[in-house]
């Protein structure tokens, strides 16, 4: 039982911090470059599931994934199911829920990087693709690589939303910190024990394994190019 | 522009109009104004800080875009706002070197070389880029990182970086200013002659008036946004018609004055300086006796004497007191007061031979035609 539920939580982890990765950079990018005056509200949308309690992000994604909204509506005509209470539910969820431990890192770091080496880039006759590619993102790897972990370690330790948005179904929804919470609820206190044991060092292990390799990922990461 | 030949000679013409704010940064409000041509070969764009020189760079290189003009190449047009022309910096073909260099540092310098040359073949770019390393003697740090360099050998680097391409034009950007004099010609030299072979418009930044006589074949001279003098070093610094350029020519000394009197049979006219009962015989100038004068002269051209020199030539003894004195590198600045402060520059050796301190009574030595009138700004 417990295999199991870490085997969900690391496949839910997985998906989200890689979909994260995808899409929370080229909004970093646009984040940290773009002159458009509406940028801080999209800021704002972006930092808020970091202020906002689980069980409101929940609540609400609970409604737009069930049948009360068109996007659920949609899903449910197509697969005969709804998106709520399933894996898909959850990697959409912590995809929101995640955003913007994924985005601020990669943000930062973008910003951080010599404006004048992404104009020497230029000048040097470097579309903007390539500058990203060979300056951009080399020089931006450490805050790229924080931003994966962090989305990664948050989504292994969120309960509030996969509560509200997935509830508790074994091999579906049931994650490791929804299988603390049965273990304490059923007063199995040794499970209960054992289960926050093992994310509570997984989580440290991974925190602890990022610090140590941002020390050293530099460029020398890129060192294969 | 109406230049019908410009393009033979691969020239870079430039007429842009670009209005800036003032910011909340302290810049001031500034509107650039230029027209000028460049020709191949060095030109110096001298000009104070705050001018507008870097902006007029980042202009012709794209980094910036003018509120209006045209800029061109040898008749290629590269920006034209009322043709709504406007090539990004990455397809203008123009070498620009930034204050900074903006080496890559995650990159060799090979790989810093390399860079630019991407549509050539692996043996292509090896063979490109040996040949500007050697140009530029850098072929032996070719694997070394730009952390591993001294600034001389960067400024190599990152020029080696940007001919490689065999740019139309080059911009530089104060690249020299912190290198010694040494490493500075060394440089200078190997640029020019990779450029008797390329012949394209060089655009080199200063505001340092030695490199002006060290570099210039052609210099233009911009002030506040506008080009307000230009031709040869000599043409432009030393005969300045302007007061801007005067300022940054190097007047130490610069004195508003009031007239007093025409010498016509002598050719000079003598003129007191503002707020003093200080006299001073400068060269008969014709301009308009009537309102305000400004006089100006270098403080390397006035002698200090530490008793009442007799016998002289010069016109102007004024006797006064040292003030203050500061010593920089091989230079003392002087500050003396003879009814109006003067800045005067002496060597160390003299100021011991003369056992000069502060409060110590000296003559001031000024030579009638080392002095420089201009009209003064009205009000």
């Amino acid at each position: 039982m417990i295999l199991q539920a870490l085997a969900l939580t690391l496949r839910l982890a997985g998906t989200v911090s890689v979909i994260l990765l995808l899409l929370g950079t080229p909004l970093a990018y646009w984040l940290a470059f773009s002159a458009r005056r509406w940028k801080f509200f999209v800021e704002a949308l972006v930092s808020l599931p970091m202020v906002l309690p689980p069980t409101v992000l929940g609540f609400y994604l609970l409604v737009a994934l069930g049948p009360l909204s068109p996007v659920g509506r949609r899903y449910q005509a197509i697969t005969g199911h709804t998106l709520a209470f399933t894996f898909a539910g959850l990697v959409i969820g912590s995809i929101v829920y995640s955003l913007p431990f994924a985005v601020q890192p990669i943000m930062t770091s973008f910003a951080s990087v010599d404006r004048k080496l992404l104009d020497a880039s230029a000048l040097l006759g470097a579309s903007r693709w390539r500058t990203f590619w060979r300056i951009l993102l080399p020089l931006a790897l450490p805050g790229v690589l924080t931003g994966f972990v962090l989305s990664f370690a948050h989504t292994l330790g969120e309960f509030g939303v996969v509560l509200m948005i997935g509830g508790n179904i074994p091999g579906a929804t049931r994650t490791i910190s929804i299988l603390i919470f049965d273990q304490v609820e059923t007063l199995d206190y040794v499970a209960a024990n054992r289960t926050a044991l093992l994310l509570l060092a997984l989580c440290f292990a991974l925190l602890a394994a990022l610090y140590a390799l941002r020390r050293h990922a530099t460029w020398n990461l890129w060192e294969w190019r | 522009m109406n230049a019908p030949h410009a393009w033979e000679a691969g020239r870079l013409d430039v007429a842009i109009r670009k209005s800036f704010a003032a910011n909340t940064s302290g810049a001031a409000a500034l509107t650039l104004d230029a027209e000028f041509a460049v020709p191949p070969g060095f030109t110096i764009l001298f000009g104070p800080s705050g001018s507008g020189k870097t902006t007029l760079l980042d202009c012709i290189a794209g980094l910036q875009t003018p509120g209006a003009g045209r800029i061109a190449i040898a008749g290629d047009t590269l920006f034209d706002s009322s043709r709504r022309i406007n090539l990004p910096p990455n397809r203008r073909s123009v070498g620009y070197l930034l204050q900074s260099l903006a080496l890559f540092p995650h990159m060799t310098v090979r790989q810093n070389v390399h860079y630019g040359l991407r549509e050539l073949s692996h043996a292509g770019r090896e063979l490109r880029s040996r040949e500007i390393l050697e140009s530029f003697r850098i072929a032996a740090l070719a694997s070394r990182r730009p952390s591993e360099l001294s600034g001389g050998e960067r400024q190599r680097v990152a020029l080696a970086r940007t001919l490689v391409l065999r740019p139309r034009a080059l911009l530089l950007d104060e690249p020299l200013t912190a290198l010694d004099a040494r490493v500075k010609s060394q440089i200078v030299d190997d640029l020019r002659s990779w450029n008797e072979q390329q012949r394209i418009p060089i655009l080199y930044v200063t505001h340092q008036r030695e490199e002006v006589f060290a570099l210039g074949e052609r210099v233009l001279a911009l002030d506040r946004g506008r080009i307000v003098a230009e031709g040869s070093p000599h043409d432009v610094l030393q005969r300045p018609q302007l007061e801007s350029v005067a300022q940054l020519a190097g007047f130490e000394n610069v004195f508003d004055c009031s007239f007093v009197a025409d010498h016509p049979e002598q050719g000079t006219m003598t003129c007191r300086i503002a707020g003093s009962n200080v006299d001073v015989e400068v060269p008969l100038t014709r301009i308009d006796r009537s309102r305000p004068l400004r006089i100006g002269t270098r403080a390397g051209d006035i002698l200090l004497a530490a008793a009442a020199p007799t016998g002289l030539s010069a016109r102007n003894v004024l006797p006064g007191t040292i003030e203050s004195m500061e010593q920089r590198h091989v230079m003392v600045i002087v500050n003396v007061n003879a009814g109006a402060r003067f800045e005067v520059h002496i060597t160390p050796a003299a100021r011991e031979s003369l056992q000069l301190r502060e409060g110590s009574r000296v003559w001031l030595v000024v030579k009638t035609y080392s002095c420089q009138v201009w009209q003064g700004s009205s009000g």
